[in-house]
């Protein structure tokens, strides 16, 4: 094998958070413009037009979702056990508002009724607004710590309210995610639409930008001066077969901003975020729209790496049972699935990332109320 | 202890979501190679009727698809949300399968679907009907990898247990790809999405013959259909037994019960056309038998015995009893591992450990078990045989009526009379449903006849759940029942309407029933 077990851990946390990444970015767009969809369409045509610059994408960027929960069950069996069953409203409640994105975007225009249209519009922006709001209220509790526990046996217990997961500073991330997820979107959609809708289309980038800036800066305060943290105690050895119970865990006061003690150079990702939500509504007022959706995805590595170098090496964090924590080392598949894994990885990643831009290159160009006319049976 | 009533309301909902599911991906599967077909005749021959054949059978092909993307999100969410043991226990193995297939499969097909629909007018011809068979073959590896996950479900192979972990682990990769059991399965169950699909549009295409609309291209269309549903079926049929045959060697529980085999018969065993099963004094009250054929398609010779099911009852008494007692020394190693001698005797029962854990649904300890909780874990290891034989016959039943549908349809295809036989177009018509109904008695048949375990002796269903409140599971049931339901009624709305407008729905103006976009 390529690479030792410990650094496999390593590597594997690295490549969740690409994936993590990779779905902010592609998803994220089409979703933000489902968000937008309601508000920034002021009648039948202008709403295609806004459907249709996803039309033919947002089914390969879902993909995006479904493979990174794929991964995190390949590579972080316990992390996708305990999240998925211990969050069970929260996931159930992302799951039935993405079953509006399929039908919405295939059905809504089958049929020539306005209340028909409407409704999967406004399905549309349930399946765009509720999955980042959830992912961002999860992140925030992760922060906080999750009530959980293992048995002996390592089944999972999860020993918490749907909700005391809405609380106040969860609730501030989940901002912050729908905002970064909206102001990504809407760049995404002032680059491929023209007139009242791109102009419409600005004025929400403007506001999800602020907000996504004003509620970075306020969770990072929060986080910094009001929310412990946890670390691990016990020695750490990174080569063990995999136990979370076998460590030892305490909660400490600051314990999330001590990474960047450790290693200053993680102060680029918060500035990552800055630099690049800033950049982005510069260079998209100027109409640089592709740079512009160039630095709101620079811009969403910079706010999900942060929250994931703030966490390290812990991904989840329990509560009532500190050892349960679960982090890198002890969350992990073995170090034969982890191989595989990369390697599946590392050949077809860029086989996507090529076809995917492909598919972007055909379509390309802005989507005009011509178009919609013109296609009137086969557009959405 | 799991609440009985709490692992119950698992599986409905994990029964009912699959099954929903299973109702829109074999139309998808078969469709997507009906459009490849249909396609390159357009390239080949550049008759514009083939486009729109392409077109038209796509446009149902997306209404089905949306579906099928929408419920196959809540299968990936269920082993997470609600089979969280599961997950650990074995996602070192079964997790792998399942992010491949998203990596090479899905987006392959994801992606392509979108330049499928809007790609017409930007791609050369060529171009397109490489993103149409792009797409296809997206779909079927994407099949395939949820196979292989499924057949290591059902054939646990190139795995092993670590105290340490406290999980199953992958040893050998290449043994879980060609799992023989995952293999057979892939090609039967694809086989059959290819039927679903000729069976789509033969009776739709039987349909509009029998109106006398749109007549050349129905004609075209059920030629195709004909023809490749046709091939499908026999490859369906003989795939079918060779999935017999790997049952025959991984999993002789499911098939001894769902031939209602009670005792072991001398090699060849017969087949049990039709019988009576009586569960409380294991015999058939009445049966009408075939000799030999059981024999021969269960182990491929005249000579090899199969066990019937008080064979097996016996041999799994043996192991359950060796089961308890790794499950005894498993649980005293996790408090001290550096044992050695607890190792080795923990190695010598590893292989039972499942059948111990069948134990756990009756008692928490160990040294409660009496024999008559040993009795009923010995019962719990055969699946109901009545649901199962019946299930299985009706699917073989329905599988025969089918060859012999798709057979008239090609042979008077051949001759070029079958736009003239309404007894033919009827058949076609009113054997709309019958390949759904198949593929679902086929996965009950796969998915019952697994039982009690979820990993076929390894991990028993009782302790795969998430441990979850009883209140929690009727909630999310009554919330997917309502979603579902919702989503069906919708879907068959859109679709009916769309098969009864026809190819006039794409307005061309070149088909009947071209009324404005309503």
């Amino acid at each position: 094998m390529l690479f030792d077990y410990p650094t496999l851990k390593l590597i594997w946390w690295l490549l969740v958070g690409v994936l993590l990444v990779g779905f902010a970015i592609m998803d994220g767009h089409d979703m933000g413009v489902g968000t937008l969809l309601p508000f920034v369409g002021k009648d039948d045509v202008e709403r295609r037009i806004v459907i249709n610059t996803v039309g033919p994408h947002w089914d390969g960027n879902q993909v995006w979702f479904i493979t990174g929960g794929g991964a995190i069950f390949a590579a972080w069996p316990l992390v996708y056990a305990t999240a998925f069953s211990g969050f069970y409203w929260a996931m159930l409640a992302v799951l039935w508002a993405l079953f509006f994105r399929p039908v919405g975007f295939d059905y809504r225009s089958k049929i020539n009724n306005p209340t028909w249209r409407q409704t999967w519009d406004w399905g549309l922006f349930v399946g765009g607004a509720v999955p980042p709001l959830i992912f961002g209220v999860a992140f925030g509790n992760l922060f906080q710590g999750v009530p959980f526990h293992f048995a002996d046996n390592l089944m999972p217990y999860y020993t918490g309210s749907f909700w005391a997961l809405l609380n106040p500073f969860a609730l501030l991330c989940g901002v912050v995610s729908t905002a970064m997820i909206t102001f990504h979107g809407a760049i995404y959609l002032m680059h491929r639409t023209e007139g009242a809708v791109q102009r419409r289309t600005q004025t929400a980038m403007l506001v999800f930008g602020s907000l996504l800036l004003i509620g970075f800066s306020a969770a990072g305060i929060w986080l910094w001066q009001g929310i412990d943290g946890y670390a691990i105690v016990s020695a750490v050895d990174a080569g063990a077969l995999p136990n979370p119970l076998d460590k030892e865990v305490i909660r400490q006061p600051g314990a999330w901003l001590a990474n960047y003690d450790k290693a200053p150079l993680t102060m680029v990702l918060p500035a990552l975020a800055y630099a690049g939500t800033l950049a982005a509504m510069l260079l998209a007022v100027n109409r640089a729209t592709l740079a512009a959706f160039v630095a709101s995805s620079l811009a969403i590595v910079g706010v999900i790496g942060t929250a994931g170098a703030s966490l390290f090496p812990f991904v989840m964090p329990s509560s009532t049972d500190l050892r349960s924590g679960l982090t890198v080392y002890d969350s992990v598949s073995s170090h034969l699935t982890l191989n595989i894994m990369l390697w599946a990885t590392l050949i077809f990643m860029p086989i996507i990332i090529a076809y995917t831009g492909w598919a972007y290159k055909v379509m390309a160009g802005k989507v005009t109320a011509a178009y919609i006319r013109e296609n009137d049976h086969a557009a959405y | 202890m799991l609440s009985e009533e709490l692992v119950d309301l698992s599986r409905l909902q994990f029964a009912i979501t699959a099954m929903y599911h299973f109702l829109f991906v074999p139309l998808t599967i078969g469709m997507t190679w009906i459009l490849v077909i249909m396609e390159s005749a357009y390239v080949m021959t550049g008759k514009t009727i083939y486009k729109d054949m392409t077109r038209f059978w796509g446009k149902l092909f997306g209404i089905n698809f949306a579906l099928g993307v929408t419920t196959g999100i809540t299968m990936e969410f269920q082993f997470g949300t609600n089979w969280a043991y599961y997950s650990h226990y074995v996602g070192d193995i079964f997790g792998a399968p399942l992010a491949i297939e998203g990596l090479m499969a899905f987006f392959l097909e994801s992606t392509f679907i979108g330049l499928f629909f809007f790609g017409w007018d930007r791609l050369s011809r060529k171009q397109h009907l490489l993103v149409t068979i792009l797409m296809a073959v997206g779909t079927n590896l994407s099949a395939l990898w949820i196979l292989i996950a499924n057949g290591w479900m059902q054939n646990p192979v190139g795995a092993e247990f670590s105290y340490v972990t406290m999980r199953m682990e992958m040893v050998d990769f290449w043994a879980v790809l060609f799992n023989p059991d995952a293999q057979a399965k892939f090609v039967h169950t694809v086989s059959a999405g290819y039927v679903t699909g000729a069976m789509f549009v033969l009776s739709i295409s039987a349909f509009y013959l029998l109106r006398g609309r749109d007549v050349e291209f129905a004609k075209k269309s059920f030629r195709i259909a004909a023809a490749f549903g046709f091939a499908s079926i026999c490859s369906v049929i003989v795939l079918g037994d060779e999935s017999g045959y790997t049952v025959g060697e991984a999993q002789q529980t499911k098939l001894a019960a769902m031939e209602a085999m009670w005792e072991t018969e001398p090699a060849p065993a017969g087949f049990n056309l039709i019988a009576i099963p009586n569960e409380a004094e294991m015999k058939n009250d009445f049966a009408i038998e075939i000799p030999w054929v059981m024999g021969i398609i269960g182990t491929r010779s005249l000579d090899q015995q199969i066990p019937g099911i008080k064979e097996i009852r016996e041999k799994n008494r043996e192991r359950i009893l060796s089961g308890m007692e790794a499950v005894v020394t498993l649980e005293a190693l996790r408090k001290t591992p550096n044992d050695a001698a607890l190792r080795e005797e923990f190695e010598q029962h590893k292989a039972d450990l499942g059948f111990g854990l069948l134990l756990k649904k009756y008692v928490v300890d160990m040294r409660d078990v009496t024999p008559e909780i040993i009795d009923k874990a010995v019962a719990d290891t055969i699946p109901r045989v009545a649901p199962l034989f019946w299930t299985f016959r009706l699917m073989v039943a329905f599988g025969f009526l089918m060859l012999a549908l798709f057979g008239a349809a090609l042979w008077y295809s051949i001759k070029g009379n079958f736009a003239d036989k309404p007894w033919l177009l009827r058949a076609s018509l009113w054997m709309l449903p019958v390949p759904w109904l198949s593929c679902e008695l086929g996965w009950f048949v796969a998915e019952y006849g697994r039982q009690p375990w979820t990993i076929y002796g390894v991990l028993p269903t009782h302790m795969s759940v998430s441990t979850l409140s009883v209140g929690s599971l009727y909630g999310s049931l009554a919330g997917f029942i309502g979603f579902y339901t919702l989503l069906l009624a919708v879907e068959m709305y859109l679709m009916v309407r769309f098969a009864k407008q026809g190819p006039g729905s794409l307005g061309t103006g070149r088909y009947d029933n071209e009324y404005a976009h309503a």
